[in-house]
């Protein structure tokens, strides 16, 4: 075992079973030095396929084929002929693993590039010194060591690479970008085999030996506590084999209270369910309504915001000089995230060990939860990543591993507790709702000099619920010189949290919405004034907030997006071109949207232009283009027809039926470029989300002179 | 009771009125088709009925007599099924892929019937199969791939 320690990461190498190098990048030494784990990245056995391991949850975003890639490209391993295998969820040895916030390329792209290539350089000196020949003279292709004529596979040289030191993982040399092979190659995913084959196993798929099937009725009205339930002619019905009470915890987010029923099947499990009879506590949720926060919000309009945000200069004097005063009043709802694979989780309780196949997007908080509930060191809770039938964010909370965990330890078997599309959509943490009242001043020359903007959203105590809150620095503070943001928080108790490019989501529309009102106050084009309104190329925001940008990396994806859909060329009548941008998760997005809205107020989308920065390199094509389809997809679907609401403390909505996803002939043609400027890889899982709402609305302006400033877009008042 | 399934006679103690969804997953270990709503709006329990691409969650297992059922786990019996999943993993379909069961199935039924399908032909077969990830574009693609291969 030989450890060298860099700034944040420890390269270490050991010798595999039957003489293999065993090599791995751990934030903590003792824990990767921790014998006979499965710890490394990358094993290089003596005979046999090169491992490569994948370590974030994969929930189709492709990290787990496109980290792997970049091991590999470095390694110059045969990509075909490597196993890609899914670990453990262990901090301790992986460091972050986490399907969220698009990180995994920003932090894991360079140290994933140096595991690669220090276990190539240590293949390299062992194959000098078995050969005596200098390691210059050594070339490798495909997983072999090449030196001239010669040519022998790494594993013979494994070995005697695992008895060398491990380098320092920040002086290891990586390859020049030019030189890739596979790094920027179309890499399809590398479980694409089994799931058309239906081999895939996601999470609702494990099974456990001895294992019961779980329902968990919870009250719609979260934070209400089961009173009695007729759980004796429950446990007579057919298939069943267990139901109780899961009393719950007091404190808020914790376990929630319902009533557990166990069968032999999921379905006898939710038939039993349909008789379920329960009495519930008051709970003081049960003032949720739609119709009281949509009166609480307009009540709050013309009136100082309680909170304030951020301020630089002066607005009320900018806006008494200006020439020209623009106001507008955005809105948008609560959104569920419905990902495909409904919640679920499968837990075994033995003593005081606890094995958990979970699909989560964030394993880590899962643990600390389930070890703290059950009284158990975090240590004890294995946790399988299982793939995940989508996350967009849903799964960074991980109560249904509490609720599994708890139903196991009390039902004394493993469970698999599966929820139901109307648990999903009725106990979902939610994209929070929001009012912006917004108002700008222009100059004599149709300058923006003052923005100020209340806003209002959600949350307890006069704070922010999660995912709820506004970055100070936000878009467009530090543009505009005379700025105002304030808030007011409306009363919510129903859990709330991130979901695809979290706020950016909802402020995306919102500012891309009113600049194009501004620009038209102001006698100018929109992509004219977007161009003046980001001015020189600078960087601009708080590192601490949500930025820093660069103005001028927007400004390059805007000018590429209108030159890809033609813009300023002439259109029908009731057809529109509508542009946006939006900086977020690193990345810089601008749209083009073509639409035409008909006689009775349909609207049709043609065409989306996108044009993305995300630094010098896309790691893989393949998965970039489904990312980026997939957000603007996403976007669209979620604009034109999401929305949740509340009456009597609970969510109305209940399946697909009432939240209607874009389906196959609502397609439209999706053009995409890429701008690769010198800057660091980033991720994509989220930034091409926030321009295509704001980007369609500003379409429907164009083409019916109609300004659409609520979500989901209300094609009613586009009639002609 | 007996159900043909993938080719092959099989034993199932099932209540009459489970829904085959729930026979296949949890009764006989066939998890390849998956459960996404319960109420017949998102098709990720699309699987084939003498051919027909039906909701495993809207048919009770009683129902389905001698029919032959195809699931995910039997299409690569069919030439199409594999021209099909070819096509799938080389134009990189799935993201999450967890409805790509039900998108196959319902796929394979348009081929066997219209081995050359219109653009109208495709949104007409697929219309009923929701992909939450939106990979529309490439299933479309994947579609007309299989059908020129």
């Amino acid at each position: 075992m030989n450890i060298q320690l860099s700034r944040r990461n420890f390269l270490f190498a050991s010798a595999a079973v039957g003489g293999g190098l065993y090599l791995g990048l751990s934030p903590e030494r003792a824990e990767a030095a921790e014998p006979g784990k499965l710890n490394a990245w990358v094993v290089i056995p003596a005979a046999g396929r090169i491992r490569i391991m994948a370590s974030n949850p994969e929930v189709g975003q492709g990290i787990r084929t496109s980290l792997p890639m970049v091991i590999c490209e470095e390694l110059d391993a045969d990509w075909a002929a490597v196993e890609i295998m899914p670990t453990l969820a262990d901090a301790k040895i992986y460091g972050r693993q986490v399907a969220g916030g698009s990180q995994a390329m920003p932090t894991q792209y360079e140290p994933m590039r140096r595991v690669g290539a220090a276990a190539r350089g240590m293949i390299l000196q062992a194959a000098s010194t078995a050969w005596g020949v200098p390691v210059a003279e050594l070339s490798t292709d495909k997983g072999h060591v090449v030196h001239g004529t010669k040519r022998a596979p790494y594993g013979q040289f494994a070995a005697g690479a695992a008895a060398l030191p491990a380098p320092d993982a920040a002086s290891v040399a990586v390859k020049d970008p030019k030189a890739f092979r596979l790094i920027g190659s179309f890499q399809p995913g590398v479980n694409n085999r089994a799931i058309v084959a239906g081999k895939q196993d996601y999470g609702i798929d494990a099974v456990v030996p001895g294992m019961l099937y779980a329902a968990f009725h919870k009250s719609g009205v979260q934070g209400a506590k089961v009173k009695s339930a007729n759980l004796a002619a429950i446990k007579a019905m057919g298939g069943v084999k267990d139901a109780f009470i899961v009393a719950g915890t007091e404190e808020y987010e914790g376990l929630a209270s319902g009533v557990a029923i166990l069968a032999d099947t999921t379905w006898h499990a939710e038939r039993a369910r349909a008789a379920l009879k329960v009495e519930w506590s008051d709970s003081p949720a049960a003032f949720q309504s739609t119709a009281t926060w949509t009166k609480l919000a307009a009540d709050a309009k013309g009136k100082p915001a309680a909170l304030p945000i951020h301020a630089s200069g002066d607005v009320s004097a900018a806006m008494a000089k200006a020439t020209k005063r623009v106001a507008a009043d955005y809105a948008y709802p609560f959104i569920p995230h419905v990902p495909m694979e409904p919640i679920n989780c499968t837990a075994r309780v033995d003593g005081d060990k606890v094995e958990i196949w979970a699909p989560t997007q964030n394993p880590e908080p899962g643990r600390a939860a389930v070890a703290k509930l059950l009284g158990v060191p975090p240590e004890n809770v294995t946790i399988h990543m299982m793939r995940v039938g989508g996350g967009f964010g849903r799964r960074l909370q991980n109560d249904y591993m509490v609720e599994a965990a708890a139903i196991a330890k009390q039902a004394g078997r493993p469970v698999k507790l599966t929820w139901t599309r109307e648990d999903d959509i009725t106990q979902d943490y939610l994209r929070p709702g929001g009012w912006h009242y917004l108002e700008a001043g222009l100059d004599a020359q149709g300058r923006c000099i003052a923005w100020d903007n209340h806003f209002i959203s959600y949350g307890r105590d006069g704070k922010f619920a999660r995912a709820a809150g506004i970055g100070p620095t936000d878009f467009p503070a530090g543009i505009v010189e005379d700025f105002r943001l304030g808030a007011t928080v409306l009363p919510l108790i129903h859990t709330t949290g991130f979901l695809r490019a979290p706020s950016n989501n909802a402020f995306g529309f919102v500012t891309q919405g009113f600049i194009d009102e501004v620009a038209h106050a102001a006698g100018a084009d929109p992509v004219q004034f977007r161009r003046d309104f980001l001015g020189t190329p600078r960087i601009i925001g708080d590192p601490k907030s949500r930025g820093p940008y660069n103005t001028g990396r927007m400004r390059a994806v805007l000018d590429k997006a209108a030159a890809m859909a033609g813009w300023g060329r002439k259109l029908p009548k009731r057809a529109g071109l509508g542009v946006a941008f939006h900086f977020s998760h690193l990345g810089y997005f601008a749209n083009v949207i073509e639409a035409s809205v008909a006689a009775d107020g349909t609207v049709k989308v043609h065409k989306v232009w996108v044009a993305g920065d995300i630094g010098r390199q896309i790691v893989n094509t393949a998965g970039a283009m489904n990312q980026v389809q997939g957000s603007i997809l996403d976007a669209l679907g979620a604009c034109m027809g999401h929305e949740i609401t509340f009456a009597d403390g609970a969510i109305e909505q209940r399946n697909f039926g009432d939240v209607p996803m874009l389906r196959n002939e609502q397609i439209p043609p999706i053009e995409v470029a890429f701008l690769t400027p010198d800057y660091p890889v980033t991720g994509l899982g989220e930034p091409a989300y926030p321009a295509v709402a704001p980007a369609l609305a500003n379409a429907i302006f164009a083409a019916t002179g109609v300004r659409l400033r609520k979500l989901p877009l209300d094609v009613s008042l586009l009639k002609a | 009771m007996k159900l043909n399934i993938n080719g092959k006679s099989v034993d199932v103690t099932a209540d009459r009125d489970m829904p085959l969804l729930w026979a296949l997953r949890d009764v006989l270990g066939l998890t390849g088709t998956k459960f996404g709503c319960g109420a017949g709006f998102c098709g990720a329990c699309t699987v084939q009925l003498d051919g027909e691409p039906v909701r495993g969650c809207q048919t009770p297992v009683s129902a389905v007599g001698t029919a032959k059922i195809t699931t995910i786990e039997g299409l690569s019996a069919s030439a199409w099924g594999r021209k099909l999943q070819d096509a799938w993993v080389a134009l990189d379909v799935p993201q999450c892929g967890y409805c790509q069961a039900g998108q196959l199935l319902a796929a394979e039924a348009l081929l066997r019937t219209t081995p050359k399908p219109t653009d109208a032909d495709i949104d007409a077969a697929m219309s009923g199969n929701i992909c939450r990830c939106a990979t529309y574009t490439r299933i479309r693609a994947a579609i007309k791939q299989a059908a020129a291969a």
